[in-house]
C-alpha cells in the first residue's frame, strides 16, 4: 500500500506495511504530500519505486491469477485461444506459399521458421500492448484505491509470459513433429525472448501516460502493429540488400526477433550487434525512463479518470 | 493541538480542475512534462483558462483518535480532499501531513471480477487494499460471517444481488486497520440491518484510536459518531466547529434561495404577495431558540374578493423532509381576502424544533376543495440557533424537542 505515484512522501522512519499492521500502531510514521515533483529527490524516488515494486508482488500475482481465471473460465476453447492465432496465421501463409502466391524462402522447414517467427512477433505485440491495456482496464481501481501501481505492470508482464508459455507448448509440438534439428544456442533463446518482451514493454510503458489521456494512442498502436509485422522479418528472412535491409536498420524489433529465431533454429546469427544495441537501449534507457514517467504521471492521470 | 497529537494536517491545500475535457487532457500532457522536468510545484499557483479551484486554500487538523464529519453540497470539494489525503492525486498548493497509513472505505469491492466466486474475489480485493494472503486466511471466517452471504460465497459474483456484492466488499474493507481512515458515504448501502452492523463496526474502528474523516449528507447519522464538523462550500472550508452549528450552516447552503421560489399563480386570482417572519415589534426576524414563538405575516393581494379562503402552512427541513402541516380550517379560522390586499398572521408558540434550518411553505386555496389559488414553497426560512444539542447521551438531539418525564418505577 505504499505506492503513491510520484506524490512525494517523506517517511524517514521505517514504514509498516498495511498488510502487517494488525492493530493501530503507536510508532509515528509520517506521510507528507506536497506539489513538488518527486524528481527533485531522485534517490528517494528510486527507493520508493523499488519498495513499491517489491511490495506489489503479491498484488501483481493476485491480479494475474484473477485475469487468467476470468479469461478462461468463460470459454470453451480455453487455452487454445493462446495458440489458435499463430496456428491459423501460419496455416494461411504456408498455404499461400504452397500455391506460389508468395515465394518466401527459409533456411530449413518454412512452417517451423514461420511459426516461430509469428509466435515471437505476437509476444512482442502483446508486450507492447499489455501495459496500456492493463492500466486502462484498471481505471476504476486506480481512481479509488491507493495501491502500488507498478503491480499492474508486473501483472502485464506475467500475462505476456503466461501466453508465451502456452505457445511454447505449440512450438515444442511442432519441433517434435518436423524434427528440424535444433542447435545448442536454443538454450540462449529465453534470454533473447526476454529482450524482445523488454523492448515491447519499454515502448508500451512509455506510451501509457499519453495512451490513458488520449484513446488515439491505443487505436494507433493497433493499426501500426498490423502492418509493422510486414516490415519485420517474420514471414521472410531478413533482406541483406538495399533498400530491403532498411527493415533491419530502421526497425528495432528486427534484430531482436531475428536473433531469437536464429538462436532457436540456426545456431549462428548475423544480427547480434543490433540485438545488443537495441536491448541495451530498451532495458537501460527506455524502461527506466518509462517507469519514472509512469510513476510521475499517475496522479495527473488519476485526476482525469 | 500539539504536534504529537495531530493525525491529519492540511495546510493551505488547493486543487484546481479544468471544466473542459479536451483542455484538461492537454493540460495533463503539459503537467506531466512539467513534472518530468522537475518544475512542477511552482507553476501550479495560477489558474489557466477553463480552470477553477475545486479545493481552495483549505487548512484543518484532525487529532489522533479524533473523528470529524465533512459535510457540504455536491461539488463542494469533499471527495477531492479525500483523494488528496488518500494520496491518489497531488495538491497544487500547500502540504498534507499524515501520521501513519491511510485506509479508505470509499469504494467497496474494488477489483471484483463477476466471473470469479466470492471467495476468490475476497483475495483479489484484499490484496488491492493491502491485506496479504496470510492476513486474509486468518480472518476469512470473520469476513464470511460479517458478509452473511452463506453458500453464495462459492458462486460467481455476477449471481449476487447488488446488496450482496456491497456486503462482501464492506466485509473485506472493514478488516483493514489503518491509522488514518477515510469514509465516504459507504453507509448508504445495504439493508437496514446490515447498515446498522456497518455503523457499529465503524464506531468500533473510530473508538480504536484512528483519525477519521467521514463524508456524508446524512447529518443525523453523523451526530452519532462525531461532534465536530468541517463544512465545505465551493472548494472552501466555510465552517470548522461543533456539528450542530455546522449542520445548520450546511442546511443554509443546501436550502433553496427564497428569491428564486417558483410562484404558481394566475394574474387575476388572489395571490400570496409576501410571507415574512417578524418579531413582536414588527421587525423581520430569522433566528430563534427552541421554545420561542414564530410570528408569520402573510400578505395576500387580489382584484376580486375571495370568500372563505383557506391557507395551508408546511414546515420543511432540508435534511429531514416535511415535518408538519397545518391549515386554517383546523382551528375553524375563516377569513375572506378582500381587494386589494389582506394580511393574516400565524402564531406558532413554543417551537419544538431543535437547532437547524427550516423552511415554511404556504399554499392558498378558495372555499371549495378544488379551489387552488397560489403556492410558495419555500415562502420563508428560519433558523433555530440554540440551545446546543448533544447526541452522546447528555442532552437532546435531532429535529424535535420532546416533552418528557423520567421516573423510577417499581419492579
Amino acid at each position: 500500500m505504499d505506492a503513491v505515484e510520484s506524490v512525494q512522501r517523506d517517511s524517514e522512519l521505517p514504514k509498516q506495511r498495511l498488510s502487517e499492521s494488525v492493530d493501530v500502531d503507536d510508532t509515528p510514521t509520517w506521510v507528507v504530500y506536497t506539489p513538488e515533483s518527486p524528481l527533485r529527490h531522485p534517490l528517494r524516488l528510486l527507493r520508493h519505486m523499488i519498495r513499491d515494486i517489491v511490495s506489489g508482488r503479491e498484488l501483481a500475482w493476485r491480479l494475474f491469477v484473477r485475469n487468467v481465471k476470468a479469461q478462461y473460465r468463460q470459454s470453451v476453447l480455453g487455452y487454445a485461444w493462446a495458440f489458435l492465432p499463430p496456428v491459423v496465421t501460419t496455416g494461411v501463409f504456408v498455404f499461400l506459399r504452397s500455391q506460389k502466391v508468395l515465394n518466401f524462402d527459409a533456411p530449413g522447414n518454412y512452417t517451423v521458421y514461420l511459426l516461430v517467427g509469428i509466435v515471437l512477433w505476437q509476444t512482442f505485440v502483446e508486450s507492447l500492448n499489455a501495459p496500456l491495456r492493463m492500466v486502462s482496464g484498471s481505471r476504476a481501481m486506480l481512481a479509488k484505491v491507493n495501491f502500488p501501481r507498478e503491480a499492474l505492470l508486473v501483472t502485464a508482464f506475467s500475462e505476456v509470459v503466461f501466453n508465451l508459455a502456452i505457445r511454447l507448448i505449440l512450438i515444442v509440438a511442432v519441433f517434435i513433429w518436423f524434427q528440424p534439428g535444433l542447435p545448442p544456442t536454443l538454450l540462449l533463446a529465453p534470454l533473447g525472448i526476454l529482450a524482445l518482451i523488454g523492448l515491447g514493454m519499454s515502448i508500451g510503458i512509455l506510451l501509457v501516460p499519453l495512451g490513458l489521456l488520449y484513446t488515439d494512442v491505443g487505436r494507433g498502436m493497433g493499426l501500426i502493429s498490423g502492418f509493422w509485422m510486414f516490415l519485420t522479418p517474420v514471414l521472410y528472412q531478413p533482406p541483406q540488400t538495399w533498400p530491403g535491409n532498411l527493415v533491419l536498420w530502421l526497425n528495432p524489433v528486427s534484430p531482436v526477433l531475428s536473433v531469437c529465431r536464429d538462436w532457436m533454429l540456426l545456431g549462428n546469427t548475423l544480427y547480434f550487434t543490433g540485438f545488443l544495441v537495441v536491448t541495451a537501449v530498451s532495458l537501460l534507457f527506455l524502461l527506466p525512463l518509462g517507469l519514472v514517467m509512469y510513476r510521475l504521471a499517475m496522479p495527473i492521470l488519476i485526476e482525469r479518470m | 493541538m500539539a504536534q504529537g497529537d495531530v493525525g491529519i494536517s492540511l495546510e493551505d491545500v488547493s486543487k484546481k480542475y479544468c471544466r473542459r475535457l479536451r483542455t484538461a487532457l492537454w493540460y495533463g500532457v503539459k503537467d506531466i512534462a512539467a513534472e518530468f522536468s522537475g518544475r512542477s510545484g511552482f507553476s501550479h499557483r495560477k489558474l489557466r483558462a477553463s480552470e477553477f479551484w475545486a479545493v481552495d486554500q483549505v487548512s484543518f487538523q484532525v487529532g489522533v483518535g479524533e473523528c470529524v464529519a465533512m459535510i457540504g453540497p455536491n461539488g463542494a470539494g469533499k471527495s477531492t480532499i479525500l483523494k488528496m489525503i488518500n494520496g491518489l492525486i497531488k495538491p497544487d498548493t500547500g502540504r498534507i501531513v499524515l501520521r501513519g497509513q491511510v485506509g479508505s472505505l470509499i469504494e467497496l469491492g474494488t477489483g471484483f471480477n463477476p466471473v470469479l466466486t466470492g471467495r476468490e474475489n475476497i483475495y483479489v480485493n484484499a490484496s488491492i487494499l493491502g491485506l496479504s494472503r496470510n492476513m486474509v486466511d486468518q480472518r476469512l471466517d470473520e469476513i464470511l460471517d460479517f458478509a452473511e452471504i452463506g453458500d453464495f460465497i462459492d458462486a460467481p459474483v455476477r449471481s449476487y444481488s447488488s446488496g450482496m456484492t456491497v456486503r462482501l466488499g464492506f466485509s473485506v474493507a472493514a478488516h483493514l486497520r489503518p491509522q488514518v481512515l477515510l469514509i465516504d458515504e459507504v453507509l448508504a448501502v445495504g439493508d437496514v440491518a446490515f447498515k446498522m452492523k456497518c455503523f457499529r463496526h465503524i464506531l468500533s474502528l473510530i473508538n480504536s484510536g484512528m483519525s477519521v474523516i467521514v463524508v456524508s449528507h446524512n447529518v443525523n447519522l453523523l451526530s452519532r459518531v462525531t461532534d465536530r464538523a468541517l463544512v465545505m462550500d465551493g472548494g472552501r472550508l466555510c465552517f470548522d466547529g461543533a456539528l450542530s452549528e455546522g449542520s445548520a450552516c450546511y442546511q443554509s447552503l443546501v436550502s433553496p434561495q427564497i428569491d428564486e421560489t417558483g410562484c404558481v399563480t394566475d394574474k387575476d386570482q388572489a395571490r400570496i404577495a409576501s410571507v415574512e417572519l417578524i418579531n413582536d415589534a414588527g421587525d423581520p426576524q430569522q433566528d430563534y431558540w427552541t421554545g420561542d414563538t414564530l410570528r408569520v405575516r402573510m400578505l395576500f393581494t387580489t382584484t376580486e374578493c375571495v370568500l372563505g379562503a383557506r391557507i395551508n402552512v408546511n414546515v420543511d427541513s432540508p435534511i429531514a423532509g416535511l415535518l408538519a402541516g397545518i391549515s386554517t380550517p383546523l382551528t375553524n379560522f375563516s377569513f375572506d381576502i378582500k381587494a386589494p390586499s389582506t394580511v393574516v398572521e400565524l402564531l406558532l408558540p413554543n417551537l419544538p424544533l431543535l437547532v437547524g434550518n427550516y423552511l415554511l411553505g404556504v399554499t392558498l386555496y378558495g372555499a371549495e376543495p378544488g379551489d387552488f389559488l397560489d403556492r410558495r414553497t419555500p415562502a420563508c426560512a428560519f433558523k433555530i440557533i440554540g440551545p446546543k444539542t448533544n447526541s452522546f447521551g447528555f442532552g437532546q438531539s435531532h429535529i424535535f424537542r420532546l416533552e418528557h418525564e423520567w421516573n423510577l418505577a417499581k419492579l
